[in-house]
C-alpha cells in the first residue's frame, strides 16, 4: 500500500494536486470513517425507510380511519417540507425537548437515521400505495373466487406483483435518501462531507476536495443503482409490465 | 392423452358425497334473489335452477346484471334478500372461512380477463390454490395440474407465464386452473368476449369437452351458435330480471317476449 501513498505524494510534488486523504495518514483515516458513516446512514436509512414504507402502506389500506389519517398527515408532512428543516427539526427541537427523557443516548447520528429514515419513508409509503393500486381488482377478485383469504392475497399476490411495479420509482427515491444524507453535515455528523470541509479547511485543498467529493458518491450511488437494477432483473416476470 | 379422473371424480366418489341429499335435486338453486349496490338495485328477483350435469347459458344485454348473478352464485357478492343454494351449501348464509372454502370445491369461476396471476408460470397458477387453499399434497397437485394443462392443450406451454401467452392460452390456463379445484360447478363470465376470433374457437372447444363429460356449466355468453348447440336452457335476461327462460330451440327460433325478440334480432 505505501507504494500508492508514496505515489500520491510524488503526484503533489510534480502536479500540486494535494490528495491527502492518501498520503497522509491522518487525514486518511478521518476521511474513510467519513465514507463509512456516509454508507451506514445509506443503509440503515434506506432498510428503515423501505420498512415504513411498507408499514405505511399496509395502514393506508386499514379498515380503520384513525391510523390512516395519522399516515396521511404524516407524508403531507414530510413531502411538503424540505428535509433540511426536517433535521433540524427532529435535532434541535424534539431533540431538545426529549434530552430530559433519552439522555445523551441519543446522538445527532441517530436522529440524522431517524429523520432521514421518516423523510425518504413518507415518499416510500405512496410509492408501495401507488403499486397496490395498480394491482386489477380483478386479479384479487379471482384470487378470493380460488378461496386465498385476505392475508393469503396479500402475501402470495398484492405484495410480490406491488413490489415489482414498485421498484422503479423506489430507485430514484433510494438515490436521492443517499444523496440527502450529505443534509446530515447540518448537525455535525462525521459523515463524508463533513470530514472533507474539516480537511480542506486544514489542508486549504478546497477544489480538489470537491472533485474527490464528486467522484465519491457517483462510485457510491453507482453501486447502489447496479445492485437495484440486478435485483430488478432477478425478479423481472417475462411478459409482464415494465 | 385425457386424464378424467383428475376432473371429474369417480361417481362412487360423488356418491358418497351426495349420500344422504336427494339425487333429482338441482345442484343450483336460486331463489328470488335480489341484490343491489348501494341503492342501485341490480338483480332484482332472479330465480333459476340448475341440475347436475346440466348447461346453461345466460344471455342479455349489458348491464343486465348476468356477472352479478354469477359472482352472487360464487359467494363473491352478498345479497339483499332471496337464498342462493350450491350443492349442500347456502352461499348466502356463509360467514366463516372455512365454510367459504368448502364452497370453493364446489364451484369454481372463470372470468373474462382471465385474471391469471402474471408472476406465476401456466403450472404455478393452476397449483397454487389447491396448494395454498385446499393444503393438498404437492407433488399429487403437480400430477394434476399437468394433466389439466395436457387436458387444455398446454401442456408445452406450463413454464410460460401469462405474459408470455395468447388471449386464447391464457383463458385456457384459467380454466385449468379453476378446474384444480375440482368443482362440481363452473361459471363462465363472458370468457370469449376478449379473445381474438381465432383464438375463440380452441376456448369454446375446452368448454364443450367439459360439458360433455358431465361438468355442471352456468355460462354468461355472447357467443349465440354455441349457446344453442351446448345448452340444455338458456336465460335471457335484462334490467335485473329473467325476461324468458327455455330449451336453446324455443328461445332462440320461437321467443314469446317481445324483449327477447328484439335483443336476438340485434345480435343474430
Ligand atoms: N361493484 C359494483 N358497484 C356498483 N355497481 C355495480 C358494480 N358491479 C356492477 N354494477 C352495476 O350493476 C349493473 C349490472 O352489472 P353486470 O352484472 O356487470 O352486468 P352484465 O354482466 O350483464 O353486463 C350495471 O349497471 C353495473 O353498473
Ligand atoms: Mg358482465
Amino acid at each position: 500500500m505505501q507504494v500508492v501513498w508514496d505515489w500520491f505524494r510524488w503526484l503533489y510534488d510534480t502536479t500540486g494536486i494535494n490528495l491527502t486523504i492518501f498520503y497522509d495518514a491522518f487525514d486518511r483515516t478521518r476521511f474513510a470513517s467519513g465514507f463509512w458513516m456516509t454508507v451506514k446512514l445509506s443503509v440503515i436509512c434506506i432498510l428503515l425507510s423501505v420498512v415504513i414504507g411498507i408499514i405505511g402502506a399496509g395502514i393506508q389500506r386499514s379498515r380503520y380511519r384513525i391510523p390512516r389519517t395519522v399516515v396521511y398527515w404524516y407524508i403531507q408532512a414530510f413531502r411538503n417540507t424540505p428535509p433540511l428543516v426536517q433535521l433540524y427539526f427532529f435535532y434541535f427541537g424534539l431533540g431538545a425537548l426529549l434530552k430530559g427523557v433519552t439522555g445523551p443516548m441519543v446522538t445527532n447520528v441517530t436522529w440524522a437515521i431517524i429523520s432521514l429514515s421518516f423523510f425518504a419513508g413518507a415518499f416510500n409509503v405512496e410509492i408501495f400505495r401507488s403499486g397496490i393500486e395498480a394491482v386489477p381488482r380483478t386479479t384479487l377478485e379471482a384470487a378470493e373466487s380460488l378461496g386465498f383469504s385476505r392475508l393469503q392475497t396479500y402475501l402470495r399476490i398484492v405484495f410480490p406483483l406491488a413490489f415489482r411495479i414498485s421498484l422503479p420509482a423506489l430507485n430514484n427515491n433510494l438515490v436521492n435518501l443517499v444523496k440527502t444524507t450529505t443534509l446530515a453535515y447540518a448537525i455535525a455528523v462525521p459523515e463524508m462531507l463533513y470530514v472533507s470541509s474539516q480537511i480542506w479547511s486544514d489542508e486549504l485543498n478546497v477544489p480538489v476536495m470537491m472533485n474527490v467529493l464528486l467522484v465519491a458518491y457517483f462510485v457510491l450511488v453507482g453501486i447502489l443503482v447496479w445492485i437495484m437494477h440486478r435485483w430488478e432483473k432477478a425478479i423481472r416476470v417475462p411478459g409482464f409490465g415494465v | 392423452m385425457m386424464d378424467r379422473p383428475a376432473v371429474n371424480k369417480s361417481p362412487t366418489q360423488r356418491e358418497r358425497k351426495r349420500s344422504g341429499s336427494d339425487p333429482s335435486r338441482p345442484i343450483v338453486d336460486v331463489a328470488d334473489v335480489h341484490q343491489a349496490f348501494g341503492s342501485v338495485e341490480v338483480l332484482k328477483g332472479v330465480s333459476m335452477i340448475v341440475r347436475k350435469g346440466g348447461v346453461v347459458c345466460i344471455i342479455g344485454p349489458s348491464g343486465s346484471g348476468k356477472s352479478t348473478l354469477l359472482r352472487c352464485i360464487n359467494g363473491l357478492v352478498p345479497i339483499q334478500s332471496g337464498s342462493i343454494r350450491v350443492a349442500d351449501f347456502e352461499v348466502h348464509q356463509l360467514r366463516t372461512d372455512k365454510e367459504k372454502i368448502a364452497l370453493r370445491k364446489e364451484v369454481s369461476m372463470v372470468f373474462q380477463q382471465y385474471n391469471l396471476f402474471p408472476h406465476k408460470t401456466a403450472l404455478e397458477n393452476v397449483m397454487m390454490a389447491p396448494i395454498h387453499v385446499l393444503h393438498e399434497e404437492r407433488n399429487e397437485v403437480r400430477e394434476r395440474a399437468v394433466a389439466l394443462l395436457t387436458k387444455v392443450g398446454l401442456a408445452q406451454k406450463r413454464d410460460s407465464y401469462p405474459g408470455e401467452l395468447s388471449g386464447g392460452q391464457q383463458q385456457r390456463v384459467a380454466i385449468a386452473r379453476s378446474l384444480a379445484m375440482r368443482p362440481e360447478v363452473m361459471l363462465f363470465d363472458e370468457v370469449t368476449a376478449a379473445l381474438d376470433p381465432e383464438t375463440v374457437k380452441e376456448v369454446l372447444n375446452t368448454i364443450r369437452e367439459l360439458a360433455r363429460e358431465g361438468m355442471t356449466c352456468i355460462l354468461v355468453t355472447h357467443e349465440m351458435r354455441f349457446a344453442r348447440e351446448i345448452a340444455d336452457e338458456v336465460l335471457f335476461t335484462d334490467g335485473g330480471k329473467i325476461v324468458e327462460a327455455g330449451p336453446p330451440a324455443e328461445l332462440f327460433d320461437r321467443p314469446r317476449m317481445e324483449r327477447t325478440k328484439a335483443f336476438l334480432s340485434q345480435v343474430l
